[in-house]
């Protein structure tokens, strides 16, 4: 527990100690005079390898690394939530309270507020038998979470004291509870947990649950699982942050993890300043007020940035046994994949594909196995699903972290450079995107939505894929050779593509649509390619068919939605009927008269 | 009395080796005294033992393993610091070389700076008219953005630059307030020239801090030089509370200057022979533009980097895409058509721009306006390349409008004189009149309520 190390190698974040052989593999250890926060990567005889998670300038030869006796962990407990924490769980706004307008080195291990008093409403009485997992106390942490203080995994007994309902700071024992072996332990409102061990679960379920995103492109044409898994990759200026914002703000999950990965400090500093004054669409509350944000910006310490991605994982974990639905933003996994890369090539491993060292699958692949749809150890449910954000080098997708990501995640949200110069956001390209979860959530949508929701989505598909084929034609010859029933296809795709996958996140009556809206725009485009197809094949010409009104009334349908006005879809339905019914008609009599 | 160290192991490039060093501090500065005479400057960038590895700023050329005299300061290295550096000149390593003398300060600043704490900071939102239009309509700079311009040898990226500085500077309402600071990394010395001219004609002379490390000044120097400006910069912005606008080029000379030592060290490199950690480094450099709560001052940084090859996805423009808020590209066939500035409109951006214009910065048509540019001129580039195959002729009726309104945008918007200051309602209002060229139903980006007020008005 006391053992000492003396540093003698120094080179970067990457620092080596001798005397070190009381020390454990990934045990948190202190380094220096400044007391810097590091972890034991490795040790050979005496010697240990350290990482440490902050600037090394300054440290000096021969100083000591003092031992932690525990594995890198978190403080888990009231006081998360609302809170922006850097990549090993100091609250830099402590920090800025204190006078750190710049993030100073050596502030040591500080994390939850230990002096606030939180009104604890106990839900155990003396005797009760308590199992790993079991909630014992509840707290309202904000408008939109009650905090569940639950027994530690691993941890079991009988009550043998528990403090009546009041006001209690997590320094104070909460209850003591007797286990079979004579042991005593006692419980606090918060508890301790290594951030790179995941927390147990009773059992994985299926997934069978949508997250509602309220983004068209992804619910409907990329759904994404409750416990599932989804990576954006993308080049610069492709929109994957405003993506994971969108996200972020608008998912159905109780809460959000966001993890700021080595990534611009001005996007954390929005997410502050924006969402205590954005409204969950839900319930009304500040989205803060359901957020826990994990900023390692791109200037702070790269291992830290590795370590980052764990953090976050590990507070979603310990909600999702609180019986939540979490939802994990990590933006960008490219950071953290270089931030692997960086360590590695310190330590002189033998690099693999681009200098990154041979485990960042498998790294990556255990990252998003945290996620997942549990039975957890008290018997709730909950879940966890991730979003990734990848910035593969060069926007090229066949390097090694998009590469990797692609085979491990359910659903695929590929972001275009193209799409992006011409500003169709979300820039997700309809081609080369996937969701695996779409047949495990056929029966969800049938019974929450529409039974032909599906259907009608791999009719719009099969038009944009049409499209794509006829577009290589044009671009070579130009659209007005080809046959009307071709070019209604190009009509149709550029309404598919205007009017309802490109959605605006900064207009007030389209950064969110409601399923149902969904399903209702959808129809309205179907209605129109249908009746306007029939109309063609009849021979009547395109530029009758084409009603440029009615189109672009269509295109526009998506800023026209409010709830004042409910018919909107019925009549455009209607106006669509009207229009070819007569179209149709108008032809025949004029077919007759000719003959 | 400091202990001298008479003797070295190896000396190779860059780094020098010593062995029985026993108390080295990582990152300390060392003063290396050469040949009784010439005193050079290197950092402790390992440590092994007593085996410390010192990167010299000048290099090894002419250092012998035992005539030289090595001093260790125990400090990281610092620069001095006050008001006094308006108006002056430094080398690469921050000393004084206008002759004007030391400067006298109270303290010394460390210059690799620290992270600036992201609840620290505030959101920038208020916009700079610089005058050129394309910028202003399109690509707004913010006050406290770092927006890199991504040129190519033999484009006029310097010009661009000081026209900013000289337009920018007009509509600075507290002028007083205002200051520049200037990094040159391994440019040549005209084009340093070039500059210290501009901020002479635009009257600002007096406002501008340069540091100068020029196309034959020791390459290793190079990568202090940035942080000296910064630290600079961060002084007269946080300190002294002006609203400084850092300008430094040519970052690919910086890059390579990493690689160049990063190759010595014997690191494992990734892309093109750079090193793994060019993202965090080139993020601690333009991390460190922005604004801070309840402090007044700003820094915003126009970074100019050349693309080799006029290769966007090279590592040095990709990797400064992904950490920077945007990105002004320059477009080598738009210059040969003759059209200043040559700035490629589609790949440029400004990432801050969507929360510094509108109704309440500069005029609620913007936002829309903007964006229904940038989709029609992609339909242009589309179009263009039929007009290639097919023959213009051959277009329909709407295609052509299209390659008129592409043509007009060029002509009469994106091609601005060097020395002209477009407003910002001139520049909005031509975009109107560029929008009256296409058909009413292909601007589907504008909302129509702004239609009806504003176009063909």
């Amino acid at each position: 527990m006391d053992g000492k190390g003396k540093v003698i190698y120094i080179n970067g974040p990457v620092v080596k100690a001798e005397h070190m052989v009381d020390f454990k593999v990934r045990e948190m250890v202190m380094v220096g005079e400044k007391k810097l926060i590091g972890e034991v990567i490795s040790l050979e005889e005496e010697i240990g390898t350290i990482q440490v998670y902050e600037d090394t300038t300054g440290l000096r030869i021969a100083e000591e690394v003092y031992s932690t006796g525990k594995p890198l962990s978190l403080r888990l407990g009231p006081g998360i939530i609302g809170n922006i924490f850097d990549g090993i769980e100091r609250p830099l706004s402590k920090i800025y309270a204190g006078g750190g307008q710049f993030i100073p080195e050596g502030i040591g291990l500080i994390s939850l507020d230990e002096e606030k008093l939180w009104n604890t409403e106990i839900t155990v009485k003396k005797g009760d038998l308590l199992k790993s997992g079991d909630v014992f106390a509840h707290i309202q942490e904000t408008s939109m979470i009650i905090h569940k203080a639950m027994v530690p995994p691993g941890i079991k007994g009988k009550v043998i004291r528990v403090v009546d309902n009041g006001y209690y700071t997590i320094r104070d024992t909460i209850l003591i509870l007797l286990d079979e072996e004579g042991n005593n332990y006692e419980l606090k409102l918060a508890q301790e947990w290594p951030v790179r061990q995941p927390r147990p679960v009773r059992q994985r379920m299926p997934l069978e649950k949508l997250l509602i995103t309220g983004q068209r492109v992804i619910d409907t044409f990329f759904p994404l699982a409750k416990g599932g898994t989804a990576a954006i990759p993308g080049g610069f200026g492709t929109g994957k942050t405003i993506t994971q914002h969108q996200l972020a703000k608008w998912s159905d999950a109780d809460l959000i993890v966001y993890i700021g990965c080595g990534e611009r400090g001005n996007e954390m500093t929005e997410v502050l300043e924006d969402f205590p004054k954005l409204k969950d669409p839900n319930t009304g509350n500040p989205l803060l007020d359901r957020t826990v944000l994990i900023a390692n910006t791109s200037n702070m310490p790269v291992a830290a940035r590795e370590a980052s991605i764990y953090t976050g994982i590990t507070i979603a974990e310990y909600f999702r046994d609180m019986g939540y639905n979490v939802a994990l933003m990590a933006d960008s996994t490219s950071r953290w994949a270089e931030a692997l890369r960086e360590i590695s090539g310190r330590l002189e491993e033998m690099p693999a594909e681009e200098g990154y060292p041979a485990y960042l699958a498998s790294r990556l692949a255990a990252f998003y196995e945290r996620a997942g749809y549990c039975k957890n150890l008290n018997g709730t449910e909950g879940s966890i699903s991730i979003i990734g954000a990848v910035s593969p080098a060069g926007g090229d997708f066949s390097e090694p972290v998009t590469k990797y990501t692609k085979r491990i995640v359910g659903t695929f949200l590929a972001l275009d450079r193209e799409l992006a110069h011409a500003r169709h956001f979300p820039s997700i390209n309809w081609l080369l995107s996937y969701s695996n979860y779409i047949s495990i959530l056929s029966d969800w949508f049938s019974d929450k939505v529409a039974s032909d929701l599906m259907e009608i989505r791999s009719k719009m598909m099969g038009i944009l894929q049409e499209e794509n084929k006829l577009m290589d034609i044009v671009k070579l010859v130009g659209e007005d050779v080809l046959p009307d029933d071709q070019r209604i296809i190009l009509e149709i795709a550029r309404i598919i593509k205007v009017g309802y996958l490109q959605q605006n996140a900064f207009h007030p009556q389209d950064l969110y649509t409601i399923l149902p809206n969904q399903y209702s725009m959808l129809k309205v485009i179907d209605k129109l390619y249908d009746r306007a197809y029939a109309c063609i094949k009849e021979g009547i010409p395109l530029s009758q068919v084409k009603e440029e009104k009615l189109f672009s009334d269509i295109s526009l349908m998506k800023y026209q939605i409010s709830e004042e006005k409910p018919e909107l879809f019925q009549e455009l339905i209607e106006r669509i009927n009207g229009y070819y019914d007569s179209l149709e008609n108008r032809y025949k009599e004029g077919s007759t008269d000719e003959d | 009395m400091k202990i001298k160290y008479l003797k070295l192991d190896k000396a190779e490039g860059p780094l020098i080796i010593m062995d029985e060093v026993p108390d080295a501090i990582y990152g300390e500065i060392v003063d290396i005294e050469v040949s009784g005479n010439e005193h050079r400057t290197g950092q402790v960038i390992q440590i092994d033992k007593n085996k410390v590895i010192i990167q010299v700023f000048q290099g090894s050329s002419g250092i012998s393993l035992d005539e030289v005299a090595v001093s260790f300061s125990g400090k990281p290295m610092q620069i001095p610091l006050s008001h006094e550096i308006l108006g002056r000149v430094f080398n690469g390593m921050g000393k004084p070389i206008d002759g004007a003398g030391e400067i006298y300060a109270h303290q010394d600043y460390n210059i690799n700076g620290r992270p600036m704490n992201p609840v620290a900071r505030l959101y920038p939102r208020n916009y700079i008219q610089t005058g050129i239009s394309t910028i202003d309509g399109l690509m707004t700079l913010i006050r406290g953005q770092k927006l890199p311009i991504f040129s190519g040898d033999g484009l006029p990226h310097n010009q661009l630059a000081a026209q900013i500085v000289r337009q920018a500077r007009i509509s600075e309402e507290e002028a007083g307030n205002f200051a520049i600071v200037f990094a040159a990394l391994g440019i040549k010395h005209d084009e340093a020239d070039f500059f210290a001219k501009a901020f002479e004609e635009a009257g600002v002379m007096d406002w501008v801090t340069m540091f100068l490390n020029l196309a034959d000044d020791p390459v290793m120097e190079r990568i202090i030089t940035p942080r000296c400006a910064l630290t600079a910069a961060e002084y007269l912005a946080f300190e002294c509370g002006r609203e400084v606008l850092v300008i430094m080029t040519d970052m690919t000379s910086y890059c390579e200057a990493l690689r160049e030592i990063s190759s010595a060290r014997e690191e494992v490199p990734s892309r093109k022979g750079y090193p793994g950690y060019l993202y965090s480094d080139l993020a601690s450099l333009y991390e460190r533009a922005g604004m801070l709560k309840n402090t007044k001052g700003s820094i915003t940084q126009i970074a100019i980097l050349t693309m080799p090859n006029d290769d966007i996805t090279h590592p040095i423009p990709d990797l400064t895409g992904y950490i920077t808020e945007g990105q002004i590209v320059l477009d080598r066939s738009l210059y040969q058509l003759g059209i200043y500035p040559p700035i490629n409109i589609l790949p440029s951006l400004s990432r801050l721009m969507k929360d510094g214009i509108g109704k309440e910065f500069t005029r609620e048509d913007h936002p829309d306006l903007a964006n229904q540019v940038f989709s029609s001129y992609s339909k242009v580039q589309e179009i263009r390349a039929l007009a290639q195959i097919i023959g213009e002729d051959e277009l329909s009726e709407i295609d052509r409008k299209y390659m008129e309104f592409g043509r007009q945008l060029e002509e009469k918007f994106a091609k601005q004189d060097f020395e002209e200051y477009r407003d910002l309602n001139q520049t909005l209002d031509t975009m109107w009149k560029l929008m009256e060229i296409l058909p009413e139903e292909e601007l589907t980006r504008i909302d129509p309520v702004l239609l009806k007020k504003y176009l063909r008005k």
